[in-house]
């Protein structure tokens, strides 16, 4: 089966200040550290393990910055046979990127087409179903489980509450993976650096015979900001003592202990 | 000007988050003028159909079988009723079903959605849709570039159900459905296992989150709710580790608590988690992120590290436990 997994880099904000840049449409990037999505990792796992179990081919695709051939260094190195990116800063809104997606696929074999279920960014969960529709495809998203069988797969799609719910699905499909499908393994740094020998294919709008009006994004951000403060937890500060006698005393006193 | 939103059902019940739905789309219509239609498809939706109908100026009812769990055909169904009405604004859930149909009912009618919102409203006739984004920590603001009829999918459990009444017609319309659709064909539901603890019935939760970093230091929050006579819950990425059982996950995707204490440790606060406990009693956080979005709901707070203050607070519970 030849598979072909999107992925996207983004930054990793969880234990960070955002700030905002002056233009009012990005987050500042300088001091942020980048991940690959966190779908999107599970993603390329699953597109791995197919290559092993059944042959074929996977092929990582990103669309973005030189920076962003980090993550593909990082699919190289996990098991991916090939590596495209499309030079593209990122302009416009999800359908862009889906059209964009598209062409870079139609020139490519497949069987399944690999997106994570959202974005730990913007979170829109709606590239993998435009370039569904763009190619005329199948389409399931938010996927927990899936068997291969013979022409078809059989996926689990992820519904709210701990429910699933399952369907046979024609192939070719385009499948977008939720958290949990599998365990990513683990890519050491020398990996990573072993994968720089190998080529990633870079590829431009023009390659792709794409005009800015074929991309034209439908939605515009028109501005960031910081959420306002709101009635937030009173907190308990002190030495690592008085804040355990503290919170020992807030427990007594809500009859918790 | 209208406005229509589609009702969500599963198993033959409305989920909860189509009140949501009817409640903002009445507050825009409010502002705005112009009815707010609803929509439901699917087999026997009609007693459904009533039993919303009030809070809508029409429900338009389609009954047909072949759409339940068929999103091809639903959206078929769907693009031929949106084309007939004209709605300037369609809303739907950013459910898991939502989701699964809003992109190709968008690309289908080419015009623009905006999933997830956290906000919507009208100013000087453009639609501003608010989401919220990177893990919580920043709003954006979304304009509509162009389109007839604007589209999005509102976050669940984020807007207020009001109940606030309308005309109440029901319009029973036929399928454009010929026949059955089998791209994807829907093979059943699977209910989750049921675990050894529910979480759901404990009256002290304390909950960890990935800042609890390995799988080793789990012992000592466990040692902490043993201590309390609580049970360990988690948030979605320790049971996507496996390190703990999916039962014991608090979320959207995983069980509704409401616990007289729920202490977070080392969880971020992202929606989906907060759904799950923001209306227990007593909500403690402890995160080294003074802006982890968990402070938005906690009653109290801790900046600092779990893995220095837990097992000092073991400790002193232990101590003055002792004492008594
Ligand atoms: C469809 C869907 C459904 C989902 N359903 C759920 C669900 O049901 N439940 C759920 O929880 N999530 C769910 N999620 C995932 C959710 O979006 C978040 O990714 C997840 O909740 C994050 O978990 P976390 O807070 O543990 O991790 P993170 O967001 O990574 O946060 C870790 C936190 O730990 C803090 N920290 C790190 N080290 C320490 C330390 N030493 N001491 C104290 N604090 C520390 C950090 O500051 C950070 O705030 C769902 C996602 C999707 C897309």
């Amino acid at each position: 089966m030849n598979v072909i997994a999107c992925i996207k880099r983004v930054p990793d904000v969880s234990e960070v200040d955002v700030e905002i840049e002056p233009s009012g449409k990005e987050i500042k990037k300088e001091r942020l550290t980048f991940i690959i999505n966190e779908c999107d990792n599970y993603s390329l796992e699953e597109a791995i393990r197919i290559k092993e179990r059944f042959g074929g081919s996977v092929t990582a695709i990103t669309v973005g910055s030189r920076e962003d051939e980090e993550i593909l260094r990082r699919a190289l190195a996990m098991g991916a046979d090939k590596a495209i990116r499309v030079d593209f800063d990122l302009k416009g809104d999800s359908y862009t990127i889906a059209r964009v997606l598209s062409e870079v696929i139609r020139g490519e074999k497949y069987d399944l087409i690999f997106f994570g279920a959202l974005s730990g960014d913007f979170g829109c969960g709606q590239v993998g179903a435009y370039v569904a529709k763009i190619l005329g495809i199948n389409c399931v998203t938010f996927v927990k489980r899936i068997e291969y069988l013979s022409g078809f797969i059989k996926a689990y799609r992820e519904l709210e509450g701990g429910l699933e719910e399952a369907y046979d699905v024609k192939l070719p499909a385009v499948v977008t993976i939720q958290t949990g499908i599998n365990e990513p393994r683990y890519v050491s740094i020398m990996g990573i650096r072993r994968a720089r020998a190998r080529e990633i294919k870079v590829l431009t709008l023009q390659d792709l015979g794409l005009k800015d009006i074929d991309i034209a994004p439908k939605v515009k951000l028109e501005r960031l900001y910081l959420p306002p403060p709101v009635k937030a937890a009173e907190l308990i500060a002190g030495t690592l003592e008085e804040i355990a006698m503290k919170l020992v005393a807030l427990l007594k006193g809500k009859g918790v202990i | 000007m209208s406005v229509l939103i589609v009702a969500e059902h599963r198993k033959g019940e409305i989920r909860d988050v189509t009140f949501e739905l009817l409640s903002k789309g009445r507050e825009i219509v409010k502002a705005m003028g112009g009815d707010l239609y609803a929509v439901i498809l699917g087999k026997d939706v009609m007693k459904l159909a009533k039993s919303i109908a009030e809070f809508a100026d029409k429900i338009f009812v389609i009954e047909d079988e072949r759409v339940e769990n068929n999103a091809e055909a639903y959206v078929r169904v769907l693009k031929r009723l949106v084309e007939r009405i004209s709605p300037k604004l369609i809303i739907m859930a950013n459910s898991s079903f939502g989701l699964d149909i809003a992109p190709c009912l968008a690309m289908e009618l080419d015009i623009p959605l905006i999933t997830d919102c956290v906000g919507l409203k009208f100013s000087d006739d453009k639609l501003i849709a608010t989401k919220s984004i990177y893990g919580g920590k920043v709003l954006a603001d979304y304009l509509f570039d162009y389109g007839k009829t604007y589209f999005v999918t509102l976050r669940v459990g984020e807007f207020k159900v009001t109940y606030e009444k309308g005309r109440g017609e029901i319009e029973v319309l036929p399928s454009i459905v010929k026949e059955e659709v089998v791209n994807k064909r829907f093979i059943g539901f699977i209910e989750p296992e049921k675990g050894e603890v529910d979480i759901t019935a404990a009256d002290i939760i304390i909950s960890i989150g990935r800042g609890i970093k390995e799988k080793g230091n789990i012992k000592i929050t466990e040692e902490l709710a043993n201590t309390l006579g609580g049970v360990l819950a988690c948030s979605r990425p320790i049971v996507d580790y496996n390190w703990l059982p999916k039962d014991r996950q608090v979320g959207s995707s995983g069980k509704i608590v409401k616990p007289k204490l729920y202490l977070a440790l080392g969880i971020s606060g992202a929606f989906q988690h907060i759904i799950g406990m923001k209306d227990s009693s007593l909500i403690i956080a402890i995160n080294k992120d003074p802006m982890a979005p968990i402070f938005r709901v906690a009653h109290y707070g801790v900046v600092g590290d779990l893995l220095k203050i837990v097992p000092e607070l073991t400790r002193m519970i232990k101590e003055s436990k002792g004492i008594k």
